[in-house]
């Protein structure tokens, strides 16, 4: 594993199933964006950030408003250090393919990744890569989320910005868009509004 | 031809593009095509042809239809914005599609230049066959090759590809051209027959009610005049004119001044007339009276005489008809017996004259001059012409196959305003009504010219092999002319959005398949190719040869 998948790394996973699991960030407040393409190496998942939330550990014990003395809320923050570790930041991520004997494949995995694995962000590099081709975007479609319009319109919106030629890639999603969706014209026209340009 | 000319009439526009694929279809109904996304719906109009790459077979057909297609039923009740480019264009071609309509019409040998011919198709290409836009090879294997003798009559719609008729086949049939009036039936009648001749195979004798096809005729639409049948062949062309007046003051020599004897007037030349002439049926049939009294050769002359006498009351007691049906008989006759190229004796037989040309291999043009104005002298004098040669014809045929004598050529009859002739009520009568339904048993075909097809014998109209249409508007004119074809629905459309000039439907025994053909040009350049095309350079030097042997 090189250093630079060290920096990148934004969490453990602590939750798995088929089709999605849910990491926990080291940082209070870091977890990837919207629509993120992360992996785990072990086995090789990629995924999709699908939500991310920000949560007391001890669910007993309720957040409460303490910034009511502070004049800005990084005071409130230096005023109660104890905080980073009374929260914590979590986000679930979709499956979105795996590499198996080299080969990337963009539908699920036999298995989820263990728990406990690491998760990383990708690099431009390598989202463009994996977004070259995007099946994917039949798993996002289908992965049950009450948003998944949002997942499918965040995730393109930033693989676009990872390409070369970002114009080529959204008319290939468009595409792709379009044909999965060839059934339900007024969601592929909410979707197709996210990611104009 | 030289080089140039072959490289300018084969530019093909799109050889062989891509269209989409089938989607779904039957024998009965053809086949619906879903166009690529790249291909626009407004690029494809119908009565294109297309060639449709299926398993085993490669079909060639003829769009139909075109349409809107979507894959959600709710797209047309879901609001879009029309004005986002990104929007329509993501959509475009998937969701929203454009659809052909193709019937497949023939399987196409697979390899173009194979032995093999274009068959009828009998089934259809499976799903997700390919379609494309047929080629100009694809085109030339379906219809002929021009270097094959075959004639180039103009191109197929939005193609430059050359779209030529079997005129050998062509003239075993009787054909019709159609239109209403103004939109090029006389161009094209000139370039058929301008083909018919080049060809050879056939003779023709046209009756030339407005004097345009033998010496020259005008383009009304541009002013200009165009080079007739005789400026084009020269020798090849014989005329034959009813008022030498006229074709002096036209300044043209014409071969023969018709003259037409009493003696050649015949009483169903009468019971022919009786429309034009306004005559009753005792009238009509008062002449058979006459004749059986007076003789085949000499019962007109004789029955003026005996009217300028004043007599025609004892006659009609002698006759026992009605005198005042003979009476109106002797003042229409009269009447028409005036004519200037009526005599009271003719010895020299016009038809024999005609016919000794056409056995020659000559094509003869009967210029009316004034009297093409005249229906009476129109019908009367074709018809009694026409009976003549086809009786020669008949004769001539039978001994051939009698073994006693070689088959007399094909001939081709050209009249014009058909209607008048061959309506329900005379076609049974008239020559013509004979020769269209005897087709070509004896050699001789019709080429009928008219601009109310509705008004000819729909049994008639059926013996009527190849039909060339030029845009008609009249519902029963569409239906006479589209009378016992098959895919008659389809064709219907066709011909109701055929553009006003120059472009014409045609369909039946000469063509393997109905086409929309944009007529080619007649003008200077139409007459170099004929010039070029007329003798090869061997025939020439061989010509020339034979005329300095010695």
């Amino acid at each position: 594993m090189t250093g630079l998948s060290i920096e990148r790394r934004v969490g453990e996973v602590v939750e798995s199933t088929s089709t999605s699991f849910v990491a926990q960030c080291y940082q209070l407040e870091g977890a990837p964006a919207l629509g993120g393409l992360v992996r785990t190496y072990s086995p090789d998942i990629y995924g999709v950030v699908g939500s991310v939330t920000t949560e007391p550990l001890d669910s007993a014990r309720p957040v409460l408003a303490r910034g009511e003395g502070s004049d800005t809320e990084e005071d409130v923050i230096r005023d109660n250090p104890q905080l980073a570790r009374l929260l914590t930041s979590r986000f679930q991520v979709f499956i979105a393919g795996h590499v198996e004997n080299g080969v990337t494949h963009q539908y699920l995995p036999p298995r989820p990744p263990r728990v406990h694995s690491f998760v990383y962000a990708c690099d431009p590099k390598e989202i463009s890569c994996f977004t070259s081709r995007l099946d994917l975007l039949h798993l996002l479609l289908n992965s049950g989320a009450s948003h998944s319009d949002e997942i499918v319109g965040a995730c393109i919106r930033q693989a676009a910005s990872s390409h070369a030629q970002p114009t080529d890639f959204l008319a290939q999603a468009c595409r792709t868009l379009a044909m999965e969706l060839s059934t339900d014209v007024a969601r592929l026209k909410s979707i197709l509004q996210r990611i104009s340009p | 031809m030289t080089q140039a000319n072959d490289n300018n009439g084969r530019i093909s526009v799109m050889p062989g593009l891509p269209l989409g694929v089938v989607i779904e279809g039957s024998v009965a109904n053809g086949v619906e095509v879903r166009l690529d996304p790249g291909v626009s719906v407004e690029q494809i109009k119908v009565g294109t042809f297309v060639t449709l790459q299926g398993t085993n077979n490669r079909f060639f057909g003829v769009v139909t239809d075109v349409g809107l297609g979507s894959t959600d039923p709710r797209m047309k009740f879901t609001p879009l914005p029309a004005d986002d480019p990104f929007l329509i264009e993501a959509m475009q071609g998937i969701v929203a599609f454009g659809t052909i309509s193709v019937i497949p019409q023939l399987t196409m040998p697979d390899l173009l230049g194979d032995e093999q011919e274009p068959a009828a198709a009998k089934s259809i290409p499976a799903h997700f066959s390919r379609a494309f836009t047929a080629s100009q090879d694809d085109v030339e294997t379906v219809f002929g090759r021009e270097e094959d003798g075959h004639f180039w009559v103009g191109s197929p719609l939005d193609m430059e590809t050359k779209l030529c008729l079997d005129l050998g086949e062509l003239v075993k049939r009787s054909m019709g051209v159609f239109g209403k009036s103004g939109t090029g039936k006389t161009f094209l009648t000139r370039l058929l027959l301008t083909g018919i001749l080049q060809n050879g195979e056939a003779s023709s004798l046209i009756f030339d009610m407005h004097s345009e096809y033998g010496w020259q005729g005008q383009d009304t639409d541009k002013g200009v005049t165009v080079k007739g049948l005789k400026q084009l062949f020269g020798a090849k062309v014989s005329t034959f004119t009813l008022d030498e007046e006229h074709s002096r003051r036209r300044g043209l020599s014409t071969d023969e001044t018709v003259h037409l004897g009493f003696n050649y007037v015949e009483p169903e030349d009468v019971e022919l007339l009786r429309e034009s002439l306004n005559l009753s049926d005792v009238a009509a049939s008062a002449a058979y009276n006459l004749r059986e009294k007076y003789g085949e050769e000499s019962w007109l002359k004789e029955f003026l005489d005996v009217g300028k006498n004043g007599s025609l009351l004892e006659l009609a007691e002698e006759l026992q008809v009605n005198a005042g049906a003979l009476r109106a008989l002797y003042n229409r006759m009269g009447r028409f017996t005036r004519h200037g190229f009526m005599v009271e004796h003719s010895s020299t037989d016009t038809a024999a004259q005609m016919l000794g040309h056409l056995e020659r291999g000559q094509h003869v043009v009967l210029e009316f001059g004034r009297y093409g104005d005249d229906e009476a002298a129109y019908i009367l004098v074709s018809n009694l012409l026409t009976r003549r040669i086809h009786r020669k014809y008949v004769e001539a045929k039978e001994s051939a196959m009698g073994g006693a004598g070689k088959e007399p050529r094909p001939l081709v009859i050209v009249i014009e305003e058909a209607h008048k002739f061959l309506n329900t009520s005379v076609a049974s009568q008239t020559i013509f009504g004979i020769i269209a339904r005897e087709l070509r048993k004896y050699n001789v075909t019709l080429m009928v010219i008219d601009q109310r097809p509705s008004g000819i014998d729909p049994e008639v109209l059926s013996q009527v092999g190849t039909r060339f249409s030029c845009l008609l508007d009249n519902e029963r004119d569409i239906d006479a002319v589209l009378s016992g074809t098959s895919g008659s629905r389809a064709l219907r459309s066709v011909l109701a959005r055929l553009e006003a000039k120059q472009q014409a439907l045609v369909f039946g025994h000469a063509l393997p398949l109905p086409v929309v053909v944009r007529i080619r040009e007649y003008g200077p350049k139409f007459y170099e190719t004929l010039q070029g095309g007329g003798d090869s350079e061997d025939e020439r030097k061989r010509k020339v040869d034979e005329l300095f042997a010695d």
